[in-house]
C-alpha cells in the first residue's frame, strides 16, 4: 500500500458514510423519504475544504428549502463528518422524475399517488386541459382508477388533492413536475 | 427609519424588475387570502401559488441585483424602493377584489408568465434561464388551476357568471400592458436576456381566448386606455401595498428572520 492508495481508500470511505448518512435525512414535510429518494440530494463531493452536499431546490417557494439544508448540514456534522457547505443548485431544475422507485412506493404507502412520468411536451406547448379531462389516476388506497381532480394544489405545493370515486377515500396526488 | 435606494436605469436591469416585481405584487395579492378564502383547499392553494411566486421575485430580484451591480441584495430590492421605482404591471397591484377578481387576474398572469418562462428558458444570462426552468413548470400548475376555477365561475351560477363576468369588464382594460413593448424590451431582445413582451401577445390571446369561451364570458371591446405600471407610474393602490410590505424594513433596517 503506498501514500497515495491510502488517501483514497479514505476519501471513497468518507464519501460513503456521508451518503449513507444523507439517506438518513427525511424532507420534513412527506417525513417517510429521504432528500436522496426525492431526487433533491444531486452529489456530494469532497476537497480539501470538507464535504459539500449539492442539493436542488423543489419548487421555487418551496419553504422547506431552507430546513432541509441545515437537516442536511447538521446530520453530516453530527456524524462526524463535518466541516460540511451546501451548494443549491438550480439547473438542471429538479424533476419528480427523479424520485426513486423506492420513494415512489413509500409515498404510495403512505398514502400519497406517486406521479407519473413528466411529459416534456407539457412544460413548452400546453394547452388548457379542462379539470374533467385530466388523465385518470390510481387511488393509493384501493388502485382503483375511478378517481377525480379536487384541486391542482394540496397540503404543499408539490401536491394536489384527488378523491376516489370507488372508495370514497379522498388522497393526495406528488403532481409530475 | 431607513432611507430609500435608488436602482439603475440600465435597461437589463429594468427589464428583470418588470419581471421580479410582477411577481412579487402578484404574490402579496394572492397571499392576501390567506385565511379568507372561500374554502379551504383554496385558501392553500392561494397561499402556495404565492409562495412559489415569492420564490421566483426572489431569485429575479437577486439576479438583477447582480447585474446592477451596485451590492443591492433581493431585500433591498424588495423592500427599499420608492414607488416609482417598482416597474410591475398595474394589474397586479389593483386591490384583490372579489373571488373572480383574483382568479381571473391570476389565470391571465399565470398566463403570460408561463409564455415569459418558456422563452426566458433560452436566455443569454444562464442564471435567468436556470430560475425560468424551473418556473415555467410552476406556471404551468397556476395556469391550470386558475383556468379550472374560472370555467367553474364563469359557466356556474348565475351569481358566479355575473361575477366572473364583472371582473373581465374590470380587468381587461389592465391586459394592454402587458404587451406594451418600448426601448427596454428592445434592449433585452436584441441582447438575447429575454423576449420583447409584446411578441407573446399572440400566444397568450390563442390560450385565453379559448377558456373564456368554455366559461361563456366575452372579452371587452379594446379600448385606448393603458396603465404605465411597467414604467413606474402607479394607480393609487400601489402606495398601500407597498406601506405594508415595507413597514418592518424600514422601522427595523436590516432586520431578517
Amino acid at each position: 500500500m503506498n501514500a497515495v492508495a491510502d488517501r483514497v481508500e479514505a476519501t471513497d470511505e468518507r464519501l460513503a458514510r456521508a451518503w449513507a448518512v444523507l439517506d438518513t435525512v427525511l424532507d420534513p414535510e412527506v417525513p417517510v423519504v429521504s432528500v436522496r429518494e426525492l431526487g433533491i440530494l444531486r452529489d456530494v463531493r469532497l476537497s480539501e475544504q470538507g464535504l459539500t452536499v449539492v442539493l436542488t431546490p423543489t419548487y421555487s417557494g418551496c419553504p422547506a428549502t431552507e430546513l432541509i439544508e441545515s437537516s442536511v448540514v447538521d446530520a453530516l456534522v453530527a456524524a462526524g463528518l463535518g466541516p460540511v457547505q451546501v451548494l443549491m443548485q438550480r439547473a438542471p431544475p429538479w424533476t419528480t422524475d427523479w424520485i426513486t422507485p423506492e420513494g415512489r412506493r413509500k409515498l404510495r404507502d403512505y398514502g400519497i399517488a406517486p406521479p407519473g412520468p413528466t411529459d416534456a411536451s407539457l412544460g413548452v406547448t400546453m394547452r388548457f386541459i379542462p379539470r374533467v379531462k385530466a388523465t385518470a389516476l390510481a387511488c393509493p388506497r384501493c388502485e382503483r382508477l375511478n378517481t377525480e381532480r379536487l384541486s391542482a394544489f394540496g397540503s404543499t405545493a408539490c401536491k394536489a388533492t384527488y378523491r376516489c370515486l370507488a372508495c370514497g377515500e379522498p388522497f393526495e396526488h406528488f403532481k409530475p413536475i | 427609519m431607513q432611507a430609500s435606494i435608488k436602482v439603475s436605469r440600465d435597461p437589463a436591469v429594468q427589464y428583470l424588475l418588470r419581471l421580479g416585481d410582477s411577481c412579487l405584487i402578484h404574490a402579496q395579492r394572492l397571499a392576501e387570502w390567506c385565511g379568507h378564502a372561500p374554502v379551504l383547499e383554496e385558501d392553500i392553494a392561494l397561499s402556495n401559488m404565492a409562495l412559489d411566486l415569492v420564490g421566483q421575485a426572489r431569485a429575479v430580484l437577486t439576479r438583477a441585483g447582480e447585474l446592477e451591480g451596485a451590492g443591492h441584495d433581493e431585500d433591498q430590492l424588495a423592500f427599499l424602493r420608492d414607488e416609482r421605482d417598482y416597474l410591475n404591471l398595474t394589474l397586479v397591484e389593483l386591490p384583490r377584489g372579489d373571488f373572480a377578481v383574483t382568479v381571473l387576474r391570476n389565470f391571465a398572469m399565470a398566463t403570460l408568465l408561463k409564455l415569459l418562462w418558456q422563452r426566458l428558458q433560452q436566455s443569454t444570462d444562464a442564471e435567468l434561464a436556470a430560475i425560468a426552468g424551473k418556473a415555467v413548470k410552476e406556471a404551468r400548475y397556476h395556469q391550470q388551476h386558475a383556468g379550472d376555477w374560472l370555467l367553474r365561475l364563469g359557466d356556474g351560477t348565475e351569481e358566479s357568471a355575473k361575477r366572473a363576468s364583472a371582473a373581465l369588464e374590470l380587468l381587461w382594460p389592465y391586459v394592454a400592458e402587458m404587451f406594451e413593448s418600448d426601448a427596454v424590451d428592445e434592449h433585452a431582445a436584441n441582447a438575447g436576456l429575454g423576449p420583447r413582451w409584446a411578441d407573446l401577445r399572440d400566444e397568450w390571446m390563442a390560450e385565453v381566448m379559448p377558456v373564456l369561451n368554455e366559461a361563456k364570458l366575452k372579452a371587452p371591446a379594446e379600448r385606448a386606455f393603458r396603465s404605465t405600471g411597467k414604467q413606474g407610474r402607479h394607480s393609487e393602490h400601489m402606495g398601500y401595498i407597498l406601506a405594508e410590505m415595507q413597514h418592518l424594513q424600514r422601522a427595523f433596517p436590516g432586520g431578517v428572520w
